[in-house]
């Protein structure tokens, strides 16, 4: 009965300190717990919010964007499976449940079951190093930018085992696909990333946000979106990690008028949900990152805002980035495959080692204490970046280099 | 600047997205059931016959001429005619359907019927929601189901109505004023002197 | 700690004798990859974090899809099974025997245990770093210089290969253009 008490209370006490923002949210309940199943308890108190929130974020995103997408089409989206649509992800999920799942009989059995399941496991693990909160990070690892790449690596053959497995032409072709997009769009995100280890000086992600804690002046925080490395580095690794979440305007891969669904075609049902659930959960791991890296993760924009708890902040930028990302979706028409890996090669990795040697160039500067030193600072290394960008520009673009068109019948 | 087209692009689908929740240029849906968007007077879907007056079997204008039985280009009409004949709107005595039927699973809507009809009979009617959950028995509908009053086709279809009322009405006062006419010519004419006029 | 060395090590023995012995390329490709996750979970069971997620970014993310890539690209014929031993299977067999015999020997023989172990360093990515720039820099700049030059080969036989094709392209468009200007 006291242990009973005990255990209540710790579990009172866990959930007063992680909405106040407090450390050390389960020693009290970890402590009235038998000392047998305390660190399994501790280990399944560290996980189960990541495997309730996210997936319930997910259900909320793909209400979001039919609503988001309707709107921008000048329709309404969903509204009559309960009140705006709300049920909408429900009803979706039910569907997949219930649908029937058919396996083509020549597919390569083990490789076709378990690719699904290599694809959700390595998002899910993702996102063990995501600081949330001000102490609200599942696991400290001191290379945690290192894991999180090492899993979003392990996406891509998974991929590969969906495409093969299925015995398929067109999901070979979309897998090979996917795969070469994957890789060609990791350099950029790793080395845009780097700049920002660089100037942090360590992997761990709790203290790259803790890096981009304080404000200056009181109103201008310090993150690294405001510099500008950092605001080219956010637009390098937000146009990357579209690329690897395989979203429009990259989503060749799951092309539906070109291949069908892609390395996706023969999958049906839960497995499809599976997918699904795990392309949506990469945008959600790699706006997380983006939002620790470049916009201060759980940091508050102004002083005098943050009193609110840190763990709102952290969430309502990555929704703020996920809606950014409805709102491309919405906008821009699928790129071809060469125009894809064209603009990874020729100006987003040229682009990635400008940025890397312009952070170099701030760090060094740093040094100069005249006053308006920041400003000059700031113009200096932004014309380091654009110069190099409008003439990547223009070597890219085919903008008048059209042969003049003639018809062979019609003059 | 490369990026530009796509800046624009967004801040025209952000120029939707914000427009579609108060100017009803930018959200154009129509909520059906709840809102219908009213029917053109133009529209069709199947045929249904008109009468005049209250009396659906008295009142049919149809006179089994069966031209739109002929005419239909998947014979979807079946008309059994009447030997019984009934007066019309003038009063002269026509034939009438005894059974009308229309197969509306073959029916076309392609309104030769309503075109080739010399008595304005048959037109078309704007009912698309009929859907039921009896499989067959609503495919063959009947003379009964047919029928439906001048007042529904004035509903329906205005203008035409009006003019096919104009039409019908200056034909039955001429039809009115020739029988006067006659009727007013002098009686005590010879009668074997008269018929041949009459026949006339 | 042992039966969780034991496991791993079971897990990679395992996966490492059906990556020879599948009949199917792909599942031998895929069993690789299980091996190559095994290695990187020894990696982390003996403290080493950074060389663990290094081993996954780098030869499961990168090495298994260059692998895998050259069966997609190279292979036609997906069902031929092929047999298991090769023709040499005998030789083979003694000339592992002898290997394996040479290392239990030299992992076991005395005199291992008694040389005294260095202190244990401070397994930080940032000891790490510092010592890839100061102790190891020339190690360091000859790989980057590899890697640059195997890029600069891959590109050139990339180009080798489109650019004679795209000539002969440009070529017939200019004379079909030159001929349809010609005969108006």
């Amino acid at each position: 009965m006291d242990t009973l008490i005990h255990i209540f209370s710790g579990i009172v006490t866990l959930l007063w300190r992680v909405v106040t923002d407090q450390p050390d949210q389960k020693a009290e309940l970890l402590q009235a717990l038998p000392q047998a199943i305390s660190p399994l308890v501790n280990v399944i108190l560290s996980i189960s919010p990541i495997l309730m929130i996210f997936p319930g974020l997910f259900a909320l995103t793909t209400w979001l964007e039919r609503k988001g997408l309707g709107r921008i089409q000048n329709r309404l989206g969903p509204n009559r499976t309960g009140p705006f649509g709300l049920f909408q992800p429900v009803a979706d999920g039910l569907k997949m449940l219930t649908k029937e799942d058919i396996i083509p009989r020549n597919a390569d059995q083990v490789i076709h079951f378990l690719a699904p399941i290599t694809l959700v496991i390595p998002t899910f693990l993702g996102f063990a190093v995501l600081p949330m909160g001000r102490h609200l990070v599942p696991l400290n690892m001191d290379a945690g930018l290192l894991f999180f790449f090492a899993m979003g690596a392990s996406t891509e053959l998974s991929i590969f085992m969906a495409g093969w497995g299925s015995r398929n032409k067109y999901s070979l072709v979309g897998a090979m696909r996917a795969i070469s997009q994957m890789i060609s769009y990791e350099i950029p995100l790793i080395i845009s990333s780097v700049t920002v280890v660089m100037l942090t000086g360590s992997l761990s992600l709790v203290n790259i946000v803790a890096h981009q804690s304080g404000w200056l002046g009181g109103i201008i925080p310090r993150w690294n979106v405001l510099t500008p490395w950092g605001f080219a580095g956010f637009v390098l690794f937000l146009i990357a990690s579209l690329a690897e979440a395989n979203r429009s305007p990259f989503d060749i891969p799951e092309a539906e008028s070109e291949l069908i669904a892609g390395h996706l075609t023969e999958y049906s049902g839960f497995k499809y949900a599976l997918f699904f659930l795990a392309e949506y959960l990469g945008l959600f791991a790699m706006a997380g990152l983006s939002t620790t890296l470049f916009l201060g993760g759980w940091n508050a924009p102004f002083e005098f805002l943050d009193f609110v708890p840190s763990y709102i902040w952290f969430f309502s930028k990555l929704v703020g980035l996920v809606l950014l990302f409805i709102w491309i979706r919405g906008t821009v028409p699928r790129l071809r495959v060469d125009q894809l890996l064209n603009f990874a090669w020729k100006f987003m990795l040229p682009m990635a080692l400008i940025n890397l040697v312009v952070a170099a160039i701030w760090h060094y500067t740093s040094v100069w204490v005249f006053p308006a030193s920041l400003i000059l600072r700031w113009l200096f290394c932004a014309a380091l970046i654009l110069i190099p960008y409008f003439a990547l520009g223009k070597f890219i673009s085919n903008a008048g280099h059209f042969a003049p068109r003639t018809y062979r019948y019609a003059e | 600047m490369l990026g530009e087209g796509i800046l624009k692009g967004m801040t025209q689908t952000a120029r939707n997205f914000l427009g579609s929740y108060h100017d009803p240029k930018r959200m154009t849906t129509v909520e059906f059931p709840e809102d219908k968007i009213p029917a053109m007077e133009n529209a069709r879907n199947f045929p249904f016959l008109v009468f005049d007056g209250t009396d659906p079997v008295q009142g049919l204008r149809c006179v089994a001429c069966q031209i739109c039985e002929k005419e239909c280009p998947p014979k979807c009409i079946f008309i059994e005619k009447d030997t019984t004949k009934k007066p019309d709107y003038i009063g002269k005595l026509q034939f009438q359907p005894k059974t009308f039927d229309i197969d509306v699973s073959v029916c076309m809507s392609c309104q030769i019927c309503v075109e080739v009809c010399p008595f304005d009979a048959i037109k078309m009617d704007t009912r698309f929601e009929l859907s039921t959950d009896d499989r067959f028995g609503q495919l063959l509908l009947k003379k009964r189901d047919l029928a439906k009053p001048n007042e529904y086709y004035h509903q329906v279809h205005p203008t035409e109505a009006t003019e096919v009322d104009e039409r019908l009405a200056a034909e039955k006062a001429k039809a009115d004023a020739k029988a006067k006419a006659a009727a007013a010519a002098p009686k005590p004419a010879a009668a074997p002197a008269k018929t041949p006029a009459e026949k006339v | 700690m042992q039966a969780i060395f034991a496991i791993i090590a079971a897990l990679i023995v395992v996966s490492a004798i059906g990556a020879i012995s599948f009949r199917n390329l792909v599942h031998c490709a895929l069993s690789l990859v299980v091996t190559f996750c095994g290695v990187a979970a020894l990696y982390l069971q003996l403290g080493a974090p950074f060389a663990g997620w290094v081993q996954v970014l780098v030869y499961v993310g990168a090495v298994a899809i260059l692998i895998v890539f050259a069966i997609l690209l190279t292979r036609s014929d997906e069902n031929k099974p092929e047999p298991i031993f090769g023709n040499n299977w005998k030789a083979g067999g003694v000339i592992g025997l002898l290997l394996f015999s040479v290392m239990v020997y030299a992992i076991t023989r005395d005199g291992l245990d008694s040389t005294p172990l260095p202190a244990k360093p401070e397994l930080t990515v940032r000891e790490i770093g510092v010592d890839l720039m100061t102790q190891y820099v020339i190690p360091l700049e000859t790989m980057a210089l590899l890697l640059t030059t195997a890029a600069i080969g891959a590109v050139i036989i990339a180009i080798r290969l489109c650019n004679p094709e795209s000539s002969a392209d440009s070529d017939t468009h200019a004379k079909a253009a030159g001929s349809v200007e010609a005969t108006h």
